[in-house]
């Protein structure tokens, strides 16, 4: 996993709230492995394109230029609910996105874009309002994530402090997979495990008789 | 010092250890299906076996065939679909891991099945590959989906790092309705406090309504809290929970039993135990529900309106309304029983249990089916059930499909798809835009609700057709 330290790059208002994994990657995409080369059009793909994936809608925000560079998204609330599909992260990894700010998210898509070292970040509705503001205004401008100092640095050059897990930003910053991190627990957790085991023992898996 | 929530109780109990404000969490039993294939890659990438394999189970639904299953997978014609099925059949006999697949005689969807087979546990820690575990939240657990990297990680450690969510308790008072069933008390709670009501917490169900319900009652209820974006859904364990799970294949037997019954009575959230937040749903005065727009949060009782933009709270609601408007192809002002449909769809981990069989074949007793509809069980052994009870008559009598178990039309990963534009009413969980197909025009109801719209060929209040 590549770490993320600080971008700078092109920001994508995105001003729908409640927006579900199923638009970020439609069903049919979910069995698409990683590194598939068409999960480059899968990010909002039945809003980018006709079901066949051959003509483009030019209207939607993300075939429209610069924004088909776009690293970063501002959204709104409830980014990423609904289903827990990781395919989701690697339609939005593939595009090129390697942000996203928005006043909350679903819980497991928030995991989910952490677990493929892509920086989810909170900020207040007002903050990612004026956000968008200063985008729409000024198309192809960019911001700034900057996950060591943890904030979000506008176009016009206004700082935005957000908070993240320090277990969890330390992951991302060291580009770290946490099987590793993990693992590293192992005599916790078979302590942990004995103990819990002996205690109460029918919360082992009882094998059918 | 306040006493312990239900959710309080089980999380102490599972704390391996902490480091820096997050917690690494034990995980009982880990559920997974056909999607899971990036976790058995990242097993082979970390050159590790699964740490706990037998708590760990496998199961054969998003993408199995609901037609039918002759031929067995190599019967299966889309190369794509086939090799998904062949891909997890090869994975869990490769990894070891107890698999409910396409050949086994429990195959079924992965929150009906470890239900059945006892898998799903008062107290235990549950997660699953799949948004809708929080389904097993009705045993009493604290049971939630994970992603498919989270799944590898448990598999790999039988453990998983999480931030300790905040508490809800919703108090869902009263007795039933004629007519309302759990799906429209979940449509109603979400309704009421919005889809986002949930986000980042762990929602306890309680109050005289939740206390009077049956384990499947439960279940769908649990099952749509990630619809209201919540982390969990859970509900107390007690006398029906423990009848339930009594004699399952995977239940405690003798002393355990009684052990373990000691233990889960200790479970249910103290007198004096303080939540974070409290609501509190009467349903006395509920309607049947139905989803007018793409969220599960646009809902109204059969008896609604559509909405205008023009009663939205802010800018981004308004928006979000004229969307849902457009994609639905409703009017603000229609009656909602005016809106006619094309195809039904009864089945899902929401509503494909017996109880839900039963309600829509006692519906289909009335009529005789005006558009396609399917009823997809969510099991083969609620498929057995339902056929020993004839209902599998009652359903095909009344010009119903009567199909093989599996996620089916809910997740539309197998093939079987609206047709481009369809409008169905469905009692899965989900009507985002295009869920059920392209351009698919979902509404979320009952199985009643449901059967009732088969037979008039449009979305009706079932407490009319008596």
């Amino acid at each position: 996993m590549e770490p993320f330290t600080k971008l700078t790059a092109i920001a994508c208002p995105f001003d729908e709230i409640n927006v579900d994994t199923n638009q970020l990657c439609p069903t049919r995409f979910n069995k698409l492995p990683v590194g598939d080369p068409y999960l480059q059009k899968v990010m909002f793909h039945d809003q980018r394109f006709t079901r066949d994936g051959e003509r483009r809608n030019t209207d939607f925000v993300f075939n429209r230029e610069p924004y088909t560079k776009a690293q970063i998204i501002v959204a709104d609330r409830n980014w990423g609910i609904g289903s827990s599909r990781e395919s989701a992260v690697y339609a939005m990894a593939a595009f090129g996105i390697k942000s996203v700010i928005a006043v909350s998210f679903g819980d497991i898509h928030y995991g989910n874009l952490m677990k493929n070292g892509l920086c989810p970040v909170r900020l207040s509705q007002q903050a990612c309002q004026n956000l968008r503001g200063q985008l729409f205004d000024n198309r192809g401008a960019t911001i700034t994530v900057d996950l060591k100092e943890m904030k979000v640095i506008a176009p016009d050059g206004t700082e935005f402090e957000f908070d993240m897990h320090p277990l969890k930003r330390r992951c991302l910053l060291e580009g770290r997979d946490d099987i590793a991190l993990t693992t590293q627990y192992m005599d916790n957790i078979k302590t942990f495990e004995a103990k819990h085991h002996s205690d109460k023992p029918f919360m082992k898996v009882q094998e059918p008789e | 010092m306040a006493g312990k929530t239900l959710f309080d109780k089980i999380w102490d109990s599972h704390v391996v250890t902490e480091v820096e404000g997050e917690t690494l969490v034990y995980v009982d039993r880990l559920l997974i299906h056909e999607g899971s294939r990036h976790s058995f890659s990242m097993l082979r990438d970390v050159e590790m076996e699964p740490y706990r394999v037998e708590q760990v189970f496998g199961f054969a639904d998003h993408y199995m065939p609901t037609e039918t299953t002759d031929g067995g997978i190599p019967g299966v014609k889309d190369e794509k679909i086939r090799g998904m099925l062949e891909l997890m059949e090869k994975n869990t006999a490769e990894f070891g891991v107890r698999n409910f697949g396409f050949h086994d005689p429990n195959q079924g969807i992965l929150h009906v099945v470890p239900p059945e087979q006892g898998i799903s546990q008062p107290g235990i820690v549950l997660c699953g590959a799949d948004s809708h575990t929080s389904t097993h939240g009705a045993f009493g657990s604290i049971s939630f989906g994970v992603g498919a990297s989270e799944s590898g990680h448990i598999m790999a450690t039988q453990c998983l790092w999480q931030q300790r969510p905040s508490t809800l308790r919703i108090n869902v008072e009263g007795a039933l309705p004629f007519g309302v069933y759990a799906k429209d008390i979940i449509l109603g709670v979400i309704a009421n406090f919005g889809v986002g009501i949930g986000v980042g917490q762990a929602i306890e169900f309680a109050g005289s309504c939740i206390e009077s319900m049956t384990m499947e009652q439960r279940m769908t209820v649990c099952n749509m809290t990630i619809e209201a974006a919540g982390r969990m859904g859970m509900i107390a364990p007690d006398d029906t929970t423990y009848e339930y799970m009594d004699g399952r294949p995977y239940a405690p037997k003798g002393t355990l039993w009684d052990e373990a019954l000691e233990y889960w009575q200790t479970l249910p959230s103290d007198e004096d135990a303080v939540f974070d937040r409290e609501e509190t749903l009467d349903v006395e005065q509920l309607v049947p529900m139905v989803t007018w727009g793409t969220n599960p949060g646009m809902a109204l009782p059969i008896t609604g309106i559509i909405p205008s933009p023009d009663e939205a709270q802010d800018e981004d609601q308004r928006r979000e309304i004229e969307v849902a408007l457009d994609y639905m192809d409703l009017r603000p002002g229609m009656g909602m029983a005016e809106i006619e449909i094309e195809r039904v769809f009864i089945g899902s981990c929401t509503n494909s249990r017996i109880e839900d069989m039963r309600a829509a074949a006692d519906v289909a007793t009335k009529g005789k089916a005006k558009v396609e509809t399917w009823v997809v069980p969510g099991s083969r052994s609620v498929k057995r059930q339902a056929e020993a009870e004839g209902l599998d008559k009652i359903f095909t009598d009344a010009g119903f499909e009567w199909r093989e178990p599996g996620c089916s039309l809910c997740t539309a990963l197998n093939g079987d798809l609206l047709n481009d534009g369809q409008r169905c009413v469905s009692t899965s969980n989900r009507n985002f835009r295009g869920r059920q197909g392209p351009n698919g025009k979902t509404h979320l109801a009952s199985p009643a609700m449901a059967a009732a719209a088969a037979i008039t060929g449009k979305l009706t209040d079932v407490r009319t057709l008596g």
